[in-house]
Formats: structure tokens, sequence, C-alpha cells
């Protein structure tokens, strides 16, 4: 059993607000392994872009904490660790694709300037070796014309273009792990293909794990082996790409499930979203916080917290009722037998289909 | 880039026509009587009066008088003075270099000393040394030129004295002293004790101001995203505010130091009175006090077409700070 | 407070008095959360504080000083004293009355400046910002070549030709002082043009005057307000260095200015005659800077 490459422990981050203090990432723990890709898929405001920055440091301290927990970095944590040991980590050994190709790259330097700044910072070699080397990263991401662009400034690349480069940088240093914070969200659909495409390629050139972080499951699905995912701050299921699309056991993943459009799977009737809204972190509901949006909840729900249960290989769920007979997801239904679902499971499907054959009849 | 330049440096051209122009509506074409003012208040005697029909065609129209000023001014003719027969040439000759040096250093201390504050003050927001600043500028912008002068001359020329301080402490706080420079800008040997007051003094405004917005665009700047991916690519923090932050945090700045120019000729114009530093300012000055109107204009013209030289290679440094602009905006 | 006239959404039909009061929803902000903001703001408050003791000193001058500004006296240059609040000057004149007497000049020069500069740039403004075109390029041009001499450098060229005194700075500081405002207030004017309660009164049949004058202006002319307030400060202070240059009032006017320049030959045995014409300038200079700064925050949405 290989050890993994990053393993975060119980980690919490608070930020203080006018309204209080936000426990933004509340006792979130996961594992990746070297050369995999492992989702964090979320709403916004879920904590999966703050967990991401806490890892490497770049929460800003005020007005942001990282209150407790470890993120062990191959066995070192990197709480422990001076900044200056964790400034030789970002950039080189742990990497960051941000989200926002528009402002994420300073426009009074060239792509070449900024790619071989990050070279720099790491390595001391001249600054035509690492001109060179952002000119090779430029077609590892598959920029036309490399030599010549290199000297680009960014407001004359697409946005496309500008997240390749922002990939570029970040695979300079060939890390271990690139944490890619919603990478694609900020880009056209048809671009978003391409750019993850680029991704994907972009680690196995350098062996690297990825942590894709993103609200968008269609983007998982296709790249990641692992995922966890996250609601108000907490991991609520984990497991296997395989283990979330087709056996999730925690009806928020259902409710994920049953709001996109999927093609691997006959369907009949609407999507469904989720009724409600996500909590707010000032005062998060008491119990298991997704009760109040849940058509499942009970008043165990409403009182005790549910912990992340064991379900077998590395599939985790955060729901009290996992264990109960004929608790099955969505993808589950359509090959179970009604007879063998949960009872309530049942009456609501019942009911749904009775609502959506009621307002077929309308015009 | 080039056509940047061609077309800021064409648009300079109808400001300096106009700006001529007017100074001509001005001296020759408003007042009652052109030859009362440029003789100055003494009595008008017939030969000088003849003198100035001749050289300024008074007595002809007004575009034979435009006409004949553009020659003038094509032969570098700025006029002369009536009261004391020196031309402005002669007086501009010998006051510039004092004028240049005292501009050379106050502009050096804005820069300096304004940008290092406002950055020190945005990066340590919340310090000490932020709320000194902050409460420091907006009191400084206030002062008047004049009146900080003699105050620094009291302090530190007057009561030093009086009261026996050490001798560091005691400036001469009038005219240029020994007047020996290295360089042309360079204090020699005890010329900084002359140079320092001057200096400060007419800093003292545009500092203020240049540190203030320094500031307010250092602080936005910092919360760029940019910074962050900077960060996240392992670049020391140094790194991180001084090469990626600050050139960002200067655009802005850049105009206003262009801005301050207009300012500071005011200002240099009362320093100089004050300090009796013997540069173009205290000309002027002089000048006014005796409504010597050749010289006013000859002066005059000089420093605004000097301004208006200035702002344009201001403009055109934009194109070394913000790339968008040299390259042009819209792209794929 | 009276009922307010029927919103479009309730009468259906966009009234010209409807139109109005969108347009101050649309960006003014109400006068006694303006009031509030300001308060807060210490340096802003003191600024007021002082400007309202110098508008009673100066209207009440004879009432709080014990001589005449002009009234020569048998001590010359005479310390602080209990009769001489401010000691005397050269001419043995009580130096506390001529300062008191100072800040009606000031102000009246002051003020004068800024009225002609703001009337001259409003209309400059309002006529170049709203119907734009050739007369448009052509003023911003003109402004611009105005604008290449510096303040003083064209205050004091004017005064040459058209001499010293009184009148001829109160001119001379309007006539030069409009520019900025003309382009401020143009600014304004193109951004409230392109708003939609113009479309909405224009669909009504205003008339152009009606427009400008009901609704683009009380919009625009705040920041014209705020730069008002600032520019008398710089109109008193360009006034004191043109009479600190002998270049503006002239004797025996009690003016600020005009006090440093006379007490410049004393500053070793009596500075007295320097400072105190000297901290007049600067502690109404600073009022009216910190007062406009402080009128800038409370006005400005951004900072709600």
């Amino acid at each position: 059993m290989t050890a993994p490459l990053l393993a975060v422990r119980d980690l919490r981050t608070t930020f203080a607000t006018h309204s209080g203090r936000v426990g933004a990432v509340d006792g979130v723990s996961f594992e990746v392994m070297p050369g995999e890709i492992f989702g964090i898929v979320g709403e916004s405001g879920s904590g999966k872009s703050v967990t991401a920055l806490s890892i490497l440091g770049l929460v800003p301290q005020p007005p942001a904490k990282i209150e407790s927990g470890e993120i062990l970095w191959k066995g070192t944590d990197l709480r422990k660790i001076s900044e200056e040991e964790l400034r030789h980590i970002r950039g080189s050994d742990i990497s960051m694709v941000f989200q926002d190709p528009m402002t994420s790259l300073n426009p009074v330097y060239t792509i070449g300037e900024q790619i071989s700044d990050v070279v720099r910072a790491h390595k001391h070699v001249s600054r035509a070796e690492a001109h060179a080397r952002a000119i090779s990263m430029l077609d590892v991401v598959g920029i036309p014309n490399p030599r010549q662009r290199v000297d680009d400034y960014p407001h004359q690349f697409s946005g496309g273009m500008r997240q390749r480069a922002l990939i570029a940088m970040a695979i300079a240093n060939d890390p271990d792990l690139i944490i890619a914070d919603e990478p694609t969200t900020a880009l056209d659909v048809t671009i978003q293909a391409q750019v993850l495409d680029v991704l994907k390629r972009a680690a196995e050139t350098t062996n690297s794990a990825v942590i894709l972080i993103t609200h968008d499951l269609g983007v998982v699905a296709g790249l990641a082996s692992r995922v966890a995912v996250m609601y108000a701050g907490q991991i609520v299921e984990q497991g296997t790409v395989d283990d979330i699309f087709y056996r999730s056991r925690m009806p928020y993943a259902w409710g994920l499930m049953e709001s996109i459009a999927r093609l691997d799977q006959r369907r009949q009737g609407r999507l469904r979203p989720i009724d409600g809204q996500p909590p707010s972190m000032v005062n998060p509901p008491a119990g298991c916080r997704f009760h109040p949006r849940c058509p499942y909840s009970e008043d165990k729900c409403v009182q005790e917290q549910p912990a992340l249960v064991e379900l077998g290989g590395d599939h985790r769920a955060r729901c009290h009722f996992v264990y109960r007979p004929g608790w099955f997801s969505p993808a589950e239904r359509l090959v179970e037998p009604s007879s063998s679902w949960n009872e309530r499971i049942l009456a609501r499907e019942e009911e749904a289909e009775r609502v959506e054959t009621a307002s077929r009849g309308e015009p | 880039m080039a056509g940047y330049i061609f077309r800021r440096t064409l648009l300079t051209v109808p400001v300096v026509w106009g700006a001529v122009t007017l100074l001509f509506l001005v001296f020759f074409v408003i007042p009652g009587d052109p030859v009362q003012v440029l003789a100055g208040e003494k009595a008008v005697s017939p030969q000088v009066q003849a003198n100035l029909e001749a050289k300024f065609g008074i007595d002809k129209p007004w575009y034979v008088q435009y006409e004949k000023y553009w020659v003038r001014l094509a032969h570098g003719d700025l006029g002369e003075s009536y009261r004391s027969s020196r031309s402005v040439n002669t007086i501009l000759g010998s006051t510039a270099p004092a004028s240049l040096r005292l501009a050379f250093w106050a502009i050096i201390a804005q820069v300096v000393i304004g940008i290092a504050t406002g950055l020190v003050s945005a990066v340590k927001r919340y310090s000490f040394i932020d709320a000194m600043t902050t409460v420091g500028t907006t009191m400084l912008v206030a002062i008047p030129a004049f009146v900080l002068g003699y105050v620094l001359i009291y302090m530190f020329g007057v009561y030093t004295f009086q009261h026996s301080f050490p001798a560091w402490a005691k400036f001469p706080v009038q005219g240029i002293g020994p007047n020996r420079w290295g360089l042309f800008v360079i204090p020699l040997g005890d010329q900084w004790r002359y140079l320092l007051m001057p200096t400060m003094t007419l800093a003292s405004v545009n500092t203020a101001v240049v540190a203030r917005m320094t500031r307010g665009s250092m602080l936005e700047v910092m919360r760029a995203d940019y910074m962050r991916t900077a960060e996240a690519g392992g670049l020391t923090r140094r790194t991180v505010i001084l090469k990626h932050g600050l050139k960002n945090a200067m655009i802005p700045v850049v105009t206003l130091l262009g801005l301050n120019l207009a300012e500071m000729i005011g200002a240099a114009i009362l320093t100089e009175t004050v300090f009796n530093w013997p540069g173009i300012g205290s000309s002027i000055a002089t000048a006014i006090t005796f409504l010597d109107a050749p010289i006013v204009l000859g002066l005059s013209l000089v420093l605004v077409l000097t301004y208006v030289l200035i702002n344009l290679i201001v403009d055109l440094s934009y194109g070394f700070f913000d790339p968008r602009i040299r390259y042009g905006g819209a792209e794929r | 407070m009276a009922e307010a006239p029927p919103t479009a959404r309730q009468t259906g039909v966009v009234s010209p008095a409807a139109a109005i009061l969108t347009d101050a929803e649309a960006g003014a902000a109400p006068r006694g959360d303006v009031w509030r903001r300001f308060r807060k703001n210490r340096l802003a408050v003191a600024g007021l504080v002082v400007i309202v003791i110098m508008v009673l000193g100066a209207v009440f001058a004879p009432l709080v000083t014990f001589f005449s500004p002009n009234e020569l006296g048998p001590t010359s240059r005479a310390k602080p004293s209990l009769q001489h609040w401010f000691g005397t000057d050269v001419l043995g004149r009580d130096l506390f009355t001529r300062i008191v007497y100072g800040a009606r000049v000031s102000l009246k020069i002051g003020i004068l400046a800024v009225l002609i500069a703001v009337a001259i740039g409003v209309v400059v403004g309002a006529v170049t910002g709203f119907y734009g075109g050739v007369l448009d390029g052509l003023l911003m041009r003109m402004t611009d070549i105005f604008l290449s001499f510096p303040y003083i450098l064209a205050a004091i060229v004017i005064i040459t030709v058209v001499g010293r005194g009184e009148r001829s700075v109160i001119l001379v500081l309007g006539l030069l002082g409009w520019m900025p405002i003309a382009r401020l207030f143009r600014a304004s004017v193109l951004q409230a043009k392109e708003a939609e309660y113009i479309d909405a009164a224009r669909a009504v049949g205003c008339s152009n005057f009606q427009i400008i004058s009901g609704h683009i202006l009380p919009n625009a002319i705040q920041p014209v307000i705020v730069y008002g307030t600032i520019f008398v400060g710089t109109a008193v202070l360009t006034e004191a260095a043109l009479s600190f240059l002998g270049a503006g009032v002239t004797e025996p006017s009690p003016a600020w200015g005009l006090m440093v320049n006379q007490g410049r030959s004393y500053l070793f045995t009596s500075p007295h005659l320097l400072f105190f014409p000297g901290a007049a300038i600067l502690v109404t200079v600073m009022a009216f800077v910190f007062v406009g700064d402080g009128l800038r925050d409370a006005l400005d949405p951004r900072l709600r």
C-alpha cells in the first residue's frame, strides 16, 4: 500500500467577518495518492477553494486563520514548517492553477517573464535557461508558436490561452501535486474541454497528482479517479468516481446527481434541483448541516451531526442512514426493482411521479 | 509604440501654439497701452517709445505684431527688460542652473520619499508608520509652501542660532551659498546645507500627495489575483511586492508626477523668493514687483514650454509601465 | 414632510415630477446621511468650526477688535502683550486687528473668485457635455491650453498686464479657475446624460433646459461642490501668494500675504510679524481642504 502524497487531517480554517467568526473549512480530511487525479466537488461557499488555499498557506492570515489540523506532505506537516520552507514547496513541489485567467496574470510583464520568475525562484539558472524552459512549457500546453508568444503580454492572449499559460507556469518546476481551483469556470464551454485536456496531459508529463476543484460534476466525471463531495465546510461523501456517481449514499450527493443531465443513463422526467440554499456559515444548522434541505431528514438529523461512515474500500458518506436497507442512489434505482427501495425513498419518488404526471397535463 | 509616440507628440503642437498665442494676446492685445506695459512703471521717454514701436510694431495692426512676435521667437529672442536693460536670455542663462538644481533635488525627494513612504505604509497597513503617514500627509498637503519655508528658516536659521544649538542644526537660510556643484547637480562641500531647506520646502506638498497616491494604489494592487499567483509560484514576499506589485501601482502615480510639475513651478517661484535662491522663480518674482512685463513674458514662455515638454515625456513613459498602452489594448 | 409625488410605477405614467423623484433615487445621497458621515470625520468637523469662526470674525470684525486696522500707533514691532494680543507691526498697527480684518479680505476674494469660476465652469461644462460636437472639442482644446499654465504663474502673467489690486485678483483667480470645474462638470454631465431617467424625461416632453436644470444638475453638481470648497482654500492661498510677491492686493489692505511679506525683513528680531499672518493663512487653507475632503468622503456613494 503506497503512502499518500498529501494527507489532510481534520483541517479547520475560519474567517473573521462582520457577523462573527465563520468556519469555512470544518474538519476536512482526505488523502491524495501519487499520480492520481482527486476531485473536490461542491457548491460556491462549500469551502473547497479555502481548503486548497489552506494547503499552501495562501489564505490571508488575517482575516483567515488555520485553526487546527494537519497537512502532511510526504510526511511533513506543512503547518509546522517555517514560511521560508513553505515557500520552497510552493510552485515547485506543489503548484496551483487559479480560477480567473484574466486577473491571475500580471498585465505588465510578459508571460515568459512570469514563468521564468517561478523557475528562478527555485533554481539557480540563468535568464536564458529559464526563458528556454518557459518556451518548452508553453509548447507542452499546446500554445502555437511558443517562441514568439513567450514574449507576449497577457492581454495579447485569449482566455483559454491564458489558462494554458497558467498551467505552464504550474508545471514549470516539475511539481508532484497540482492544485487546480476551478480551472475552467471562467472559460467558454467550448474551451473548457481543451483546457482540461491540457491539464491532464500536463500532469502526465510531470507525473504529478492533481487536486481538481470544481462545481461541475461533468468535469470530475471525465478526469478524476477519486472524488470528495463538500457541503458547508465538510466532506459529506468520498470515494472513487464510480462510488459517487453510481453508488452514493448521502442525499446531497443524490441531489447533485439528479440535477445534472446524463447521457449514460436513461432517465425520464425533469431535472430536479435541490430545494433551498446552502446554509450561512456564520451559524450553520445544528445536527446534520444538510438537514434543512434534505427530503429524508428525521429528528435524529436535527439533533446529531453524522460522522463519516465507512462503506468499504475508500467509500465514506456522512449520513445517519447509509446502512438502512434499500438506501439506493438514483443510479441504482434505475436498475433495482422499486420494491427493494427504502420506503421513504419510494414514497418520495411516487409523490414526485404524481406531481410530474399532473403537471404534464397542463398546456 | 511608435504610433503612440507620434500621436502624443503631435498633440503637443496645438497646445504649444495655443500657449504662445495666449501670451501674445495677454501682453499685446489686451492692455490698453502695450507700450506702457512693456516699459514697466517708469514714464516712457519718446526714444523708448520709438524703439518699442519699431521693434514690436505696436502702431501696426495686430496681425503684423503677431508675425513679428513669432519671428523674434524663431530667432530665440525672448525680449529684454526696459527697466534693467538686460535681455531675458541673459537672465535665463544666469538663473536657470540654480532652478534646475533645486528642481532636480526636489523631484528626487518627492519620488523617492513619497513612493517609499507610500509603499511601506501600504504593506504595513494599520501599523504605527501607516498611521503617522496618513495623518502627516493629510496635514502636509494643506501647508502653503511659503509658510513652511519660513517655519523652517526660523527653526533652523534663527532659533538654533539664538539658542546655541550644535553646529549641525544651524543652517544658512538665504541665498545659494558657494554655488559649487559637481556634475551639474551634485552639491559640493557645504553646498548641501544651502540646498536642504529649499528642497524640503519645494518638495513638501508633492511628497505628501505622491505618498498618499502610492499608498492607495499599492493597497489596490495587493488585492489583485496576480499577486496571489506569484505567491503560489513560490516567489519571496519581497519579490512579489517589489517586482510584481510596484510596477502596477506606479501607473497612476506617474500621471500624478506629471501634474505635480505645474504645482511645482508655482511653488518654486515662492520658495526661491523665500530663500532668496537665485533662480528663474525669484527673477519672475522680482520682475512682478516692478511690473516688468518683458521679463515676466519671456520667462513665463520658457516655463510653460518646459512644462508641456515634461508632460509629454511623462505621458510617453506610460509605455514603459503599462504594456497595454504600448501594444494597443484590443487583442484577440 | 410633504407627501412625495406618486412614482411612475404607481401611476403608470411618467410625469416630470415622478422623473425627478427617480432622479433622487438614482444616485444622490440623502441629505441627513451625508451630514452624519461628515460628522464622523473629525478633521473635517474641526475645519468647519474654524471656517465658521473665521466668517463670524470677519463679519463682526469691529466688535471683536479694539483698534482700527489702519490706525498707526506709537510702538513699532511690539511683542504680544495684554494690550496688543498679537503685538504690533512696523507702523505700530495692532496685529490682531489686522489679522481679523484680513479674514474679510481673504474670504471676500476667495468666495467671489470661486463663485465666478463655478458660474463659468458649470455653464461651459453643461453646454459642452450636453451638446457635445464641435463646440465640445474646441472648448476642451482651449482648456488644455489654459491648463498648460501653472495657476500662480498665469495669475502673475495677467496681473502684470492688468495691474494689482483686489478687483484684479478676484477676476484673475476666477477667470483662471473655471477650467477644472468645467472639466469636472462636463464629465458628470456626460455620465448623467446616459442615464435612463433622462430618456424618461424626454419621452414626456421636457425641454432641454428643463432636463439640464432639473435632472442633470442636482446629481452632477456634487463633485463641483467638493471641488469648489477646496478651491476656496486654493484661492485664499493663491491670493496670499500673490500679495506676498507684491502682485496681489496693495497697501494699506490688511491682507495676510502682504503682512507676511512685510514681516520677512524682521524675521530675526520680531518673528511674530510673519508668523501670525502665516498661521492665519495656514489654518484657513487647512480648514477648507479638510472640509472639502470630508465632504467628498461623505458624498461618495462607494464608501457606503
